[in-house]
């Protein structure tokens, strides 16, 4: 569905990404990991087109991410921000509904995210809080509410878990998992915490010195060589 | 470095500056489709009629020196009877504008950088673009018709207001009578000053919302870089309405 090849990108001469090729079919779930500063999230935000890359190129569904082709995809995607990125001047419905609303009536856009904010486990009286009234955890739920919100066909997970103590973030892995499955949506996730690579992924890969030094299955990273460093402080499960 | 060569580069960089800020209000100003409502209409508000206070007070008071300075200043050449005149041009074609577009320069430019700076190092502004909403359209277009229109309306307000604090000062404490101040404020007074300060209103508006929105998408990092946005939002604003001023002055009175 999402194809990477030989993507490269420099920052001030010095290379992040250095000729990745990475795959993702529908409704799988892929997690890349990587230690803070391999170019995981530049990787995200480049198959985005939020940063320009320097070289190597992106396919959806066959074609290259390219002039018209991306407003396309844009439409059929969600994202979920690491620090969730919800709009300080608007309420929390109108944060879910944000795409919605550009096209529909604002009563049915509201219907819509009320909706949503409950398939995350939040209450219609969340609906017309601001975002500042919020937990971390209650932002990260909205956030996920507003990726979800136009049923897309991909969603990308930046750092899902990050902020959060532990049980809301097992909370929230279990969620994506749980919206992943029911929806049959492709996910990809970019994580470093290795809970949510068990809890969300079906494959996970590993970026490393701007390449992709390993791919797998996740029922196989325990025994991969690559991510022994990498795993060493989390015990397998 | 050569010399020459040290004044070429900087020549270049400020040329490209100045390219690259045109460019961008030309996109600002254009890109109108499709127009976002609410937030033109949230801008009229936050832009307008939450700087009317301070726009009004600065312009009362104002006035109100104008008038004892000129009553002062006057009496060395027995020209005190020229108050009503000296402060109604004075406030129309120049003390309004400038100072109603510097107050909302303090208060506008570096609440939109502030605003739009922090929105970037949220990620904000990548969220909009992963929403299909081009932040151009979104952010800077509203700011810059909200400020463009409002600004000329805050000015119009303060010239009445200005005005009116020369004749409080004028009537309470110079000894001039109420009807024949106000008769000789508007008798001096002709279409082409109110106008001419309308348009400057326009244009300082315009500027001020630019360097909000040119500094806060160009935001750095943290609360640092912020920071920064924000303060050569406000520097940058009111030197360009003094410059901006110098020029129009010259194209509309010489």
């Amino acid at each position: 569905m999402i194809r990477v090849q030989g993507l490269h990108k420099s920052f001030g001469g010095k290379p992040v990404l250095a000729g990745v090729d990475l795959a993702v079919g529908r409704g799988e779930s892929l997690c890349v990991i990587g230690q803070s500063g391999t170019g995981k999230s530049v990787l995200l935000k480049c198959v985005l087109g939020l940063i320009a890359p320097d070289g190597g190129q992106i396919l959806w569904q066959g074609r290259p991410l390219e002039g018209g082709a991306r407003p396309a995809f844009l439409a059929r995607f969600g994202m979920l921000f690491q620090g969730a990125a919800l709009f300080d001047s608007l309420t929390v419905w109108q944060n879910v509904a944000f795409r919605l609303r550009q096209r529909m009536p604002d009563a049915q856009a509201r219907a819509i995210a009320v909706e949503k904010l409950a398939r995350v486990g939040l209450g219609p009286e969340t609906a017309g809080l601001m975002p500042a009234e919020l937990s971390g955890g209650m932002a990260k739920r909205v956030g996920l509410a507003r990726a979800i919100a136009d049923d897309p066909e991909v969603i990308f997970f930046d750092e899902p878990t990050t902020g959060l103590d532990p049980i809301r973030a097992r909370r929230i892995n279990a969620l994506i998992r749980g919206i992943v499955t029911e929806t049959g949506a492709t996910a990809i996730t970019i994580t470093h915490d290795m809970d949510s690579v068990r809890a969300i992924g079906d494959r996970v890969a590993l970026l490393q010195d701007g390449r992709i030094a390993w791919d797998g299955p996740v029922s196989g990273m325990d025994h991969a060589a690559p991510l022994a460093g990498f795993l060493g402080n989390t015990p397998p499960l | 470095m050569n010399p020459v060569r040290l004044i070429g580069r900087a020549a270049l960089s400020l040329t490209r500056w100045i390219g690259a800020v045109a460019l961008f209000t030309a996109r600002g100003l254009f890109r109108l489709r499709p127009f976002y409502g609410r937030a033109f209409a949230a801008q009229l508000v936050q832009i307008g009629w939450l700087s009317l206070p301070v726009v009004g007070l600065t312009a009362l008071f104002t006035g109100a020196a104008l008038a004892l300075q000129i009553h002062s200043g006057g009496a060395r050449f027995q020209a005190s009877d020229v108050v009503p005149a000296i402060v109604a041009i004075g406030m129309v074609r120049e003390l309004g504008p400038v100072l109603g577009g510097l107050m909302v320069a303090a208060r506008v430019a570096s609440s939109i950088a502030a605003e739009i700076g922090t929105m970037k190092v949220t990620e904000q502004i990548d969220a909009l673009v992963t929403l299909s909403t081009d932040p151009m359209r979104w952010l800077v277009t509203p700011r810059l018709w909200a400020a463009m229109l409002t600004v000329p309306v805050l000015v119009g307000v303060g010239d009445i207001i200005g005005i009116l604090g020369g004749w409080l000062v004028g009537t309470q404490s110079l000894g001039f009578n109420s009807t024949a101040y106000l008769a000789n404020s508007a008798a001096y007074l002709e279409r082409w000053d109110v106008v001419s300060g309308l348009l400057k209103g326009a244009v300082f508006g315009l500027i001020v919302a630019v360097c909000g929105c040119w500094f806060g998408i160009r935001s750095g990092r943290g609360a640092a870089g912020v920071g920064r946005a924000t303060k050569s939002a406000v520097v940058a604003a009111a030197v360009g309405i003094l410059a901006a001023n110098f020029v129009l002055t010259g194209l509309f009175f010489e």
